[in-house]
């Protein structure tokens, strides 16, 4: 699924500009890494892709599909192509890991069996297979970061979304996160991953849009987090 | 995990909350359905007495059948009047036969002769027997007239009272219901908030969200309707064979099976109807967004 940003301005209330005049594509399939300092603009980016804010100007180009003047009823359409993985990662705690996965099939009204087939395809993907039954609470950061991934990537997104998945992880499960990324990436997902770990930047050598007070200072196709 | 998975955990998640919407809901179709039940039985006693001859009118022997015919003849062209139909001395003494056939003593003494002639005269409306029984005193050789006027009187009295204050009760405790479901929906998606948002953003239809208040809306109706009947139709069940004594003759007991069906089905339909429009309420208020 190709992205264009067009001329995109984000203007809060209180005339605080999140973004300006922002420009760039994405083709399907690729992976970017969204870089900057805190404020930068990149969780509006991504907020942006899923509706959950509407750009002050510009456009947003979701192949042909306009995202700056969609619908409010087409949103929940456009929230099962377009899957976002947050940083706090929004698991529900009073249902299991297998019925927090199962909860982006529910929605798209696919039969129990399937449900149950597919929850058990992506917990093995994510290596949560033992933890089915199990509460959130029960689980360690790592392991809610993966119930996240496994929910926003059972519906088959076509673009994944995530706002710093390794920020309240250690090195080791921080990679174990960006392997499952990878690997949904090479299964043709667009994955736009916005993130503050120079490691995980460096060491992946995918295309990087650095960020800066809302603006785009750099965008490589290689490229590095400095 | 559906629908129903989804409302019953926000039933069992607060039991005190559920317990409160049904108790309500309960105590309405109780008083709604025995209010309902007291109009129905007070409003087929009054029919009957409206069915009746109400009022007879006996003659002396000196009244000449001519008489009887033209005034036969005025009454049938009264708007007031829904039938008349006279009643011989034959016809008396056959009627009094009928009665009295497990008493030979009471039959040998009787004969015709000593019977009245009478007419027997139906008013379109029950109001109308005073007026009726006034104008029929003031014709000639009329020995007697009969018309159960305390009885009508007391049951239109009766009627009217059941109805009005059976309405009022019914409209007061509907509203008590709707408001304490809308507020027992309004505080769950208010502590649902979270989830909600999560659901909305994984692409979760504004239905898919809604649909577990709703069907939470319907179950308080349902199950407060049912019980509301069950407790009804116990009491009535109870109260039959002590009642049937005193409604002799009137179509009332036994009470037919498919009477009750239509008692249930229309307390279902109310409940769902009160369920949904409480759900609708507290999710047009909190959930428009």
């Amino acid at each position: 699924m190709f992205i264009s940003f067009d001329q995109v301005t984000k203007t809060y209330g209180d005339k605080t500009q999140a973004l300006t005049d922002t420009s760039f594509k994405v083709e399907s399939g690729e992976f970017v890494f969204l870089v900057g300092p805190s404020g930068a603009g990149k969780t509006t980016i991504l907020r942006l892709l899923i509706h959950d804010l509407v750009p002050t100007n510009g456009t947003i180009l979701l192949d042909k599909l306009n995202i700056a003047t969609l619908l409010k009823a087409k949103i929940p359409e456009l929230r099962r192509q377009v899957a976002m993985v947050f940083q706090d990662f929004k698991v529900l705690f009073d249902r299991t890991v297998g019925e927090n996965v199962a909860i982006a099939l529910e929605i798209l009204g696919k039969p129990p069996n399937e449900i149950t087939k597919k929850v058990k395809e992506v917990l093995q993907l994510v290596d949560l297979t033992d933890k089915i039954n199990q509460f959130p609470v029960q689980l360690s950061a790592g392991e809610l970061q993966r119930i996240a991934n496994a929910r926003s990537i059972v519906g088959g997104p076509k673009v994944l979304l995530a706002d710093e998945p390794t920020g309240n992880l250690d090195p080791t499960t921080s990679w174990e996160i960006l392997k499952i990324l990878r690997e949904i990436n090479k299964l043709g997902t667009t994955v736009i991953m916005a993130t503050h770990n120079v490691d995980i930047v460096n060491s992946m050598r995918k295309r990087v849009i650095s960020m800066k007070k809302g603006k785009i200072i750099k965008d490589e196709k290689s490229g590095k987090y400095r | 995990m559906g629908t129903f998975s989804n409302t019953w955990r926000h039933i069992r998640r607060s039991p005190y909350q559920a317990f409160a919407a049904i108790s309500v809901m309960t105590l309405t179709f109780l008083v709604s359905g025995m209010f309902f039940l007291l109009s129905v039985g007070s409003t087929i006693v009054l029919k009957y007495f409206e069915q009746k001859p109400q009022i007879i009118i006996f003659f002396k022997d000196t009244k000449k059948e001519a008489d009887v015919n033209e005034l036969q003849d005025r009454l049938k062209l009264m708007d007031k009047v829904a039938s008349v139909k006279f009643v011989s001395k034959e016809d008396a003494l056959a009627i009094y036969k009928e009665q009295y056939k497990n008493d030979p003593l009471l039959l040998e003494m009787v004969s015709a002769d000593i019977l009245p002639a009478s007419i027997e005269v139906s008013a379109t409306k029950i109001e109308y027997l005073p007026d009726l029984a006034n104008l029929l005193k003031k014709e000639a050789d009329v020995s007697d007239i009969v018309f159960p006027e305390d009885v009508v009187n007391i049951l239109v009295s009766w009627t009217t009272s059941i109805r009005q204050v059976g309405m009022l009760l019914v409209i007061f405790l509907s509203l008590v219901s709707l408001f304490t479901v809308v507020t027992v929906i309004s505080m769950k998606i208010a502590l649902k908030r979270e989830e909600i948002e999560i659901l909305q953003l994984v692409g979760a239809a504004n239905w898919y969200i809604r649909m577990p208040f709703m069907a939470e809306g319907i179950i308080y109706g349902l199950v407060g309707s049912l019980i509301g009947w069950i407790v009804n139709v116990l009491i009535l069940v109870y109260a039959s064979p002590l009642l049937m004594p005193l409604f002799v003759g009137i179509p009332l007991f036994p009470i037919p099976l498919v009477f009750y069906a239509i008692f249930l089905a229309m307390m279902l339909a109310l409940g769902t109807f009160l369920g949904i429009l409480a759900s609708v309420l507290a999710i047009n208020r909190y959930l428009r967004n």
